[in-house]
């Protein structure tokens, strides 16, 4: 502790950036530090983060920022109103205010995403990793698994999944997320090809690491960055599949306000009150292309190598 | 006689995060029909040298000079459609490995027409036999063979003789040849070199070549350029290399091996601040 | 190396013969695990998932009787691995079962059905590539200028729309505002049984049989929905084609080309471009499977009568049949781009082609 005080005019910036870091944090945080500077170089990107916070704090705010309820409204006096100072997106045909259940749909929509991302990419991870690092006729059979998924037509099979399972939000949710892992398990067979004759594996093993440990604890976390970055990017597209599945009915049912079905219960009034379908959709599309913006960046900054890819 | 290519003061200045980097800084040379060498390390700004005499600087790069004369013709003020005409048939460039430097889709036969067809309106039929002959002047046995392979199907000493093929089909008068052997294996290059001092010295042209290689420059050339971080630092013909008195080049020459001679401790070539400015 | 010289060259050639072998083994063996691997897949959700396929099938208002006799009929009280070895045998015959909906046999349905999607995707990938390509080239020769940053932005967004949701405005645009375009559908009633469909494929009927007046309304349908599914190809194909070209273009052979004194045009699109489309045409194959799929969206809204929407009714109708059957083909196709991009891939680059 005194230590650090008696070097307080180093400035945090300097401690970051510091050419001997003192502790492995140290180390891992300046490095953290540069990989985010790097960017912050790309405007996009931070547009993209700045949507996504936007959309953290909606979802976890709805209740204080909706000024309807999203479930109730007026059947008598306010159905399908245009977009006005009291309904900012207008009403829809059961005389709900737009804004609120686009506000609440945020909800939806990050449960998806992220109930998708937790079921498929561990598995992805895990069958990549292990794929990779037994070898021999595992590998074959896991890759050949994973390719024969990689070769389906990823909305078509969601679409019979959930045919077969019954429609509902939770079944939306397996269906993506079965169709969603093989290019993980790609990705991270990938990089642990590259990592497996690696010397610092090599003396794990040399110490005696079980397969599983190795596995676990030295080849998973290498394989984080690229899968995230992966993820990000697969994320506009899992939004899209929701939202798709959403509007042929098989999604979220109502009166959940999940932006797809949104656009679908305003398909009926398209040509005559077009903002019903309107606001759902931009919401859709300002959401996915923040983490499209998002992916971009974090993959130009964690490998500068693979700008514009 | 008037000089090939007469320079004076060349600069090139590429932008750089904090201010621009200055890689040549005040070059000045003249060259006959002969073989002049440019010696130095990797970027002492040789390269640069050679690609802002052939105009093909990178466009974020700018370059300026007192004078740059080739021929009659003034390389300052021709325009990009001019520099592009005289690219090809007038001068003309040898990179470093034909692995990278030959176009991988293309065979070598129709990369050679392309710079017949490009300067010169031949028929087909004249173009193909020009490139046949050109193939055989390179020493490839088998032309016509040659003619239709991909450059993958041939060995690195075969594509660095195709790309010579391709560079002088259109009969330049001044070849650039940057680093031309340093990819190939080394029985290879002297057979390479060979074939290009034969073909620079029956046509008449003036080569400007340039290599990181001392010992190999001065057996091949005429007279030696040294470089050292943009600047020319000294100027000698091969045959006065042993009398060289700026203290860089004494360095590169004592860091050649002889043989019979103990080389321990390894010298290591000496920088001094003071030679950059 | 070997001692008799005759032999050598006999063991050289069998060796060639050999590995040409193993390498159309081993694509017959992709080909046949993969399709199985859909099969079974499809399989699991037709008659795993569902606690009772009959019901599925026939629905909760059955009499008994149907019941029992339906569940004789699809070999219901057979084990499961009998019950899948039926499944495939009947697939492979393209016997997918009957719809409930159509009451026709599923693949009678998708092959009245198919052509329509495929001239939708078709000509959706055709204005991708279209523009696609010299979008993408253009932003990686002009590099950071406004230029690349507006395809950027035009592709970005083309990732990040809802297909359906476009497709909903440019109606309301298009149709009920501007009225260029057609009502939804693929060819208006007044001209349904003024052609005879050979080939399926409306457009190149009318143009055969030189009904321009037909083939003009088939434009105004098709328009719409083609220009959209071109506007998502294009958006993938652009950035790919941008990305591959800044690789082609730092390239040293694209210095040696300007060394030769070729013009950028020659450089840029003899050259580079060349090079780039080796990738490229998997780029494109793969979109065209991607519009495959989009159809299924992009045809309810435009009530286009192709695989999608056939998939998306029977999918209401919980037609289990026409839904697997409907998979199937797709994923079938999807298979066969896949393989067929791969085997274009070997033949457009030569490093491939002879090793």
């Amino acid at each position: 502790m005194s230590d650090i005080s008696s070097q307080a005019p180093l400035s945090w910036r300097e401690w970051l950036m510091t050419e001997r870091p003192g502790s492995r944090t140290q180390a891992r945080l300046g490095r953290t530090y540069t990989t985010w500077l790097r960017f912050c170089e790309n405007k996009l990107a931070l547009i993209g983060l700045a949507i996504l916070i936007l959309l953290l704090l909606t979802a976890a705010f709805a209740d204080v920022l909706a000024p309807y309820s999203p479930y109730i409204g007026n059947l008598k006096d306010d159905r399908l109103l245009a977009p006005s100072a009291l309904h900012w997106f207008g009403t829809d045909d059961q005389g709900r205010d737009i804004l609120s259940r686009v506000i609440y749909g945020s909800r939806l929509t990050l449960f998806v995403v992220i109930l998708v991302a937790i079921i498929a990419a561990p598995v992805g991870l895990l069958i990549g990793t292990v794929s990779g690092y037994a070898g021999g006729w595992i590998d074959a059979v896991l890759m050949r698994i994973t390719d024969i998924f990689l070769a389906f037509p990823k909305l078509v099979l969601a679409l019979a999944f959930v045919a077969a399972l019954g429609p509902g939000i939770e079944n939306a949710v397996l269906a993506i997320a079965i169709t969603s892992w093989p290019p993980y398990a790609r990705i991270a067979r990938a990089e642990t090809l590259t990592f497996r004759n690696a010397d610092y594996i090599a003396a794990v093993q040399l110490m005696g690491a079980s397969p599983m440990r190795i596995v676990l604890r030295h080849i998973m976390p290498l394989c984080m960055p690229s899968l995230i970055v992966r993820v990000t990017l697969d994320m506009a597209g899992i939004i899209l599949t929701a939202a798709g599945l959403g509007f042929l009915g098989l999604g979220a049912q109502p009166p959940l306000p999940e932006w797809g079905a949104m656009i679908a219960s305003g398909r009926r009034f398209i040509l005559d009150q077009w903002w019903v379908a309107a606001a759902p959709g931009a919401a859709i599309l300002v959401v996915s292309l923040g983490f499209n913006l998002l992916g971009d960046g974090l993959r130009d900054a964690l490998d500068p190598k693979e700008e514009g890819r | 006689m008037k000089p090939l290519l007469d320079i004076e003061d060349l600069r090139v200045t590429f932008p750089g995060r904090s201010g621009s980097i200055q890689a040549v800084r005040g070059v000045s040379l003249k060259l006959g029909r002969e073989r002049l060498g440019i010696v130095g390390e990797s970027g002492s700004g040789k390269s640069q040298t050679g690609r802002a005499i052939m105009g093909l600087t990178p466009p974020q790069a700018t370059v300026t000079a007192k004078k740059m004369m080739f021929n009659d013709i003034d390389l300052l003020t021709a325009s990009a459609r001019q520099r592009r005409s005289l690219r090809g048939r007038q001068m003309a460039m040898i990179l470093q490995d034909p692995k990278y430097s030959l176009n991988p889709v293309m065979t070598i036969g129709r990369q050679i027409i392309e710079t017949l067809q490009t300067h010169e309106s031949v028929s087909r039929a004249e173009a193909r036999d020009r490139a046949l002959a050109m193939l055989e002047a390179v020493q490839i046995r088998e032309p016509k063979r040659v003619f239709d392979l991909h450059p993958h199907e041939v060995s690195g000493g075969m594509g660095q003789r195709a790309m010579i093929a391709m560079m002088l089909v259109a009969g330049p008068e001044l070849l650039i040849a940057d680093e031309p052997t340093s990819a190939l294996d080394v029985t290879v290059q002297l057979e390479v070199l060979g074939i290009l001092d034969r073909l620079v010295a029956d046509r008449g042209m003036g080569l400007l070549f340039i290599s990181h290689d001392l010992r190999l420059v001065s057996t091949f050339c005429d007279r030696v350029i040294v470089m050292y971080a943009g600047r020319i630092v000294e100027e000698l013909a091969s045959a006065d290399l042993a009398n060289a008195q700026h203290p860089y080049t004494q360095g590169l020459l004592n860091s050649l091996p002889r043989i019979g001679h103990d080389r321990h401790p390894l010298p290591v070539l000496d920088r001094k601040p003071e030679w950059a400015l | 190396m070997s001692p008799i010289p005759t032999q050598a060259g006999s063991g050289r050639t069998s060796a060639r013969t050999r590995s040409l072998f193993l390498a159309a083994l081993r694509f017959l063996v992709i080909v046949a695990t993969t399709y199985l691997g859909l099969l079974a897949v499809t399989f699991f959700i037709g008659r795993v998932i569902p606690i009772d396929p009959v019901l599925a099938v026939l629905g909760d208002r059955a009499p008994q009787r149907v019941v029992d006799r339906v569940r004789e009929e699809m070999g219901l009280n057979l084990p499961l691995y009998q019950q899948f070895f039926i499944y495939v045998k009947g697939a492979l015959q393209g016997n997918f079962g009957t719809s409930v909906l159509t009451t026709n046999q599923v693949m009678d349905d998708i092959r009245r059905v198919f052509p329509a999607t495929i001239e939708l995707a078709t000509l959706g990938t055709i204005i991708g590539a279209l523009f696609g390509i010299p979008l993408g080239v253009l932003a990686a020769v002009k590099r950071g200028s406004l230029a690349d940053q507006i395809v950027r932005i035009i592709g970005l967004i083309g990732y990040s729309v809802p297909i359906f949701w476009l497709a909903l405005l440019s109606l309301v645009l298009f149709y009920a505002k501007l009225q260029w375009a057609a009502f939804p559908g693929r060819v208006d009633v007044v001209y349904e049984y003024s052609f005879t469909p050979v080939t399926g494929f409306y457009l190149i009927d009318a143009t055969m049989q030189g009904k321009w007046d037909v083939l003009w309304d088939l434009i105004r349908h098709i328009a719409l929905p083609a220009a959209l599914l071109g506007y998502f190809s294009l958006a993938y194909i652009s950035r790919m084609t941008r990305s591959f070209m800044l690789n082609e273009l730092s390239q040293e052979y694209i210095v040696a080309a300007r060394a030769k004194g070729l013009s950028e045009t020659r450089i840029i699109w003899g050259h580079a471009l060349r090079n780039a489309a080796v990738p490229l045409v998997t780029v494109i194959a793969l979109s065209y499977a991607g519009l495959l799929e989009g159809s299924v969206l992009t045809e309810t809204v435009f009530a286009w009568p192709g695989l999608g929407l056939y998939i998306t009714n029977s999918l209401q109708n919980a037609d289990m049949n026409a839904v697997l059957g409907g998979t199937i083909i797709i994923g079938s196709v999807f298979i066969a781009i896949n393989l067929l991009s791969d085997l274009l891939y070997r033949t457009l680059d030569p490093r491939t082609r002879t090793r």
